[in-house]
């Protein structure tokens, strides 16, 4: 199903096969999908999934084993050297020419596209310019750190002006300033009507910019829609995460049992404690998200406060006796330690407001003497979706 | 589930750019290998000249003045110095680079996607290695004069010299091309040994090859490229000297470079894309 963008797929891939020499399973395994001229398409999916080979097949670095796709209207199995013509890409590798310096791979690059070379130094100075490179140009390659050589990479990608860019994982390992200046000009590449098929596991950050994501797995695609499908559709509206340490005597199993059996909770997950302060899921996940730290009397104001806006008179009672509170700042001087001793967490998938599960789900916390310590309230991001439809186990 | 968003029957295909003239991107590719050859031209001096000029030291000057070797045994051996410069020069330097490229950082990758057959890709990795193998034997040849004192000089000779060298070195640079893109890099080194050697030591660049006596060795060296390039250089600068007729080298080495280019043109394209 194409997007609204206008205008015939300038990626269409049709049962995509791919087997490896000497392998026994297929790493690409009937993929199917079209891309329309200035969409971002991303592919996603585990390690090992298929997402790199993919790109390889259609970039023609690789013979698929079946099926066919086309890039910018040519079969790239038949007439890869016109397929070339259409595409650039960036690998997850990096593949510059160490023989040059910046500014000779961008030059090098564009003349093998055929561009003039008066042009491709313009081209090259304009790009190294555009992505914060041309102080160090004319340097050798090997001074470069791996975020300037991914700039690099994306920089020469555009000198040859592509009707259809292949990014692989291009924020991998880059800092924030990196990562921003790389999906600003992402953006600007699809006003231009540029299509950008790109593969990242850092899924929230490109559900912002993505118009839409096929989650892969084992090589076959599992699901494509546009982000905001995909995050209603498959994980409920809203998720509600719960830090709490249960009284000693208590199951945990039993616990999140009682949690799932509430009113609008459709299903109910024990997570690990997050290894860093209990706050990481702010920048990993939850977008848009609310978190009630419980910490300090703030925090138990806070609590309160939510509580109020659902109506949870009991809970605010709860809170304002200072049961929670004391619980918290007993621990760490206000931050809640890391695997706190005892505590559990658990998710709970939501089919209403989040917050008029709170009083419900306080109650029964409250009912088996356990202590709540953490609420994170929020949207499911990508990443649920993710790991939802691919599974917990590392690959 | 399943891929329940597979495209729809799609809209007339979008119009695909024409690719640029292959022309010009050959020689916009073969344009940065001879920039990077000419930044390397003294590696490519050490890199061959150093044995085959230590080779004529020692059988000229140290042994013939002791009277071991006849005087006249240098003019001999230039010419296959010559020969065996431009074969090892091509050999080695397509190989070594490609190693590289084809290696860890895959650095080759930007000229492979170059809208150009692959094929092409390869010939150019060819004609740079044919080029650095020629520029070597022309380099050895007066740096030889110079070791031994004299040289060989017949100016009618040197077309067909340079023909011969040209096939020579063409001939090693698909030689070079199919090792590198076919063995494991691990094995590179061990592999240069176990064919350099023999290339080098049945290739008649010491010796006349009508005048071997055993028949077995004949036979060997008759099965070695390097040969029909001795004999042709030799023959082309001292026809005085037996040798094997122009025409057999010329066919002889017109058929191996047209069988080794087929052959390393197709293990290129097979590492390029798998
Ligand atoms: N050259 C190869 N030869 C054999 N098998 C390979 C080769 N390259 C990849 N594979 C296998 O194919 C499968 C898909 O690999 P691929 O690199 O496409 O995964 P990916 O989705 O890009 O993973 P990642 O997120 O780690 O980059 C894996 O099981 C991998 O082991
Ligand atoms: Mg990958």
């Amino acid at each position: 199903m194409l997007p609204s963008r206008a205008g015939p797929a300038v990626v269409e891939v049709h049962d995509l096969v791919k087997r490896y020499p000497r392998s026994d399973a297929n790493a690409v395994d009937g993929l199917s999908f079209a891309v329309a001229p200035g969409e971002i398409f991303g592919l996603f999916g585990p390690n090992g999934a298929g997402k790199s080979t993919t790109v390889g097949i259609l970039t023609t670095r690789l013979r698929a084993t079946g099926g066919r796709a086309l890039v910018g209207g040519v079969d790239v199995g038949r007439d890869p050297a016109t397929a070339r013509a259409q595409l650039a890409v960036v690998p997850q590798h990096n593949n510059l020419d160490r023989a040059l310096t910046p500014r000779q791979n961008l030059v090098h690059h564009a003349t093998y596209h055929g561009v003039s070379r008066r042009e491709a130094q313009a081209r090259a100075a304009e790009l190294l310019d555009r992505f914060g490179l041309a102080e160090r140009a004319d340097r050798r390659i090997e001074a470069h750190s791996g975020g300037m050589a991914q700039r690099l990479m994306i920089a020469r990608a555009l000198t040859h002006e592509p009707l259809v860019l292949f990014l692989d994982e291009p924020t991998n390992a880059l800092d924030p300033q990196t990562r921003l200046l790389i999906w600003g000009q992402i953006r600007r590449l699809r006003e231009r009507g540029v299509a950008i098929v790109l593969t990242t596991h850092a899924m929230n950050e490109a559900a912002r910019v993505v118009d839409r994501v096929g989650i892969v797995d084992h090589g076959r695609l599992l699901t494509c829609d546009t982000p905001e499908n995909l995050v209603r559709g498959l994980a409920g509206d809203a998720i509600l995460d719960l830090t709490v340490t249960p009284a000693p005597t208590d199951d945990p199993d039993a616990l999140r049992a009682a949690l799932g059996e509430l009113d609008g909770v459709r299903k109910a997950e024990r997570l690990a404690l997050p290894a860093g302060p209990a706050d990481r899921r702010a920048g990993a996940g939850l977008p848009g998200g609310v978190r009630a730290g419980l910490a300090g009397a703030g925090g138990g104001a806070a609590l309160a406060a939510l509580a109020a806006r659902a109506g949870g008179g009991g809970l605010a009672a709860l809170a304002g006796a200072g049961r929670l509170g004391r619980n918290g700042a007993g621990t760490n001087g206000g931050s809640p330690v890391a695997g706190g001793r005892g505590r559990l967490r658990f998710r709970l998938h939501l089919a209403t407001d989040p917050a008029a599960l709170l009083g419900p789900a306080v109650t029964v916390l409250a009912g088996r003497s356990a202590a709540v310590n953490a609420v994170d309230v929020g949207e499911p991001s990508l990443e649920d979706v993710f790991i939802e439809l691919t599974g917990r186990e590392p690959r | 589930m399943t891929a329940l968003d597979t495209p729809t029957p799609l809209r007339p295909a979008v119009r695909p750019r024409p690719r640029p003239g292959a022309g010009r991107v050959f020689a916009a590719v073969l344009r940065r290998d001879l920039m990077v050859t000419g930044r390397e031209l003294w590696v490519i001096l050490v890199q061959v000249g150093l044995t085959p000029l230590f080779m004529l030291f020692v059988f000229d000057t140290i042994l013939g003045g002791q009277g071991i070797v006849g005087r006249d045994f240098a003019g001999l051996f230039l010419p296959g110095i010559i020969a065996l410069a431009a074969l090892t020069t091509a050999l080695q330097s397509v190989a070594l680079p490609l190693v590289k490229e084809f290696g860890f950082t895959m650095e080759i990758e930007d000229r492979l996607m170059a809208p150009l057959p692959t094929g092409l890709v390869a010939i150019g990795k060819l004609v740079i290695a044919t080029v650095r193998g020629l520029l070597a034997a022309v380099l050895i040849y007066p740096l030889g004069a110079l070791v031994v004192g004299s040289a060989p000089w017949r100016p009618a000779g040197l077309p067909l010299a340079f023909l011969v060298a040209l096939l020579g070195a063409w001939i090693g640079g698909a030689i070079g091309m199919a090792l590198a893109t076919t063995l494991p890099v691990q094995r590179i080194n061990v592999t240069f040994s176990v064919i350099l050697t023999p290339i080098i030591w049945t290739g008649c660049i010491h010796y006349p090859w009508p005048r071997l006596t055993m028949p077995w060795y004949q036979v060997v060296t008759a099965l070695n490229p390097m040969t029909y390039v001795s004999e042709g250089v030799r023959g082309a600068l001292l026809p005085g000297v037996p040798h094997i007729p122009a025409w057999v080298c010329l066919s002889v080495l017109t058929g191996a470079a047209v069988a080794l280019t087929w052959l390393s043109v197709r293990c290129f394209s097979r590492r390029a894309v798998q």
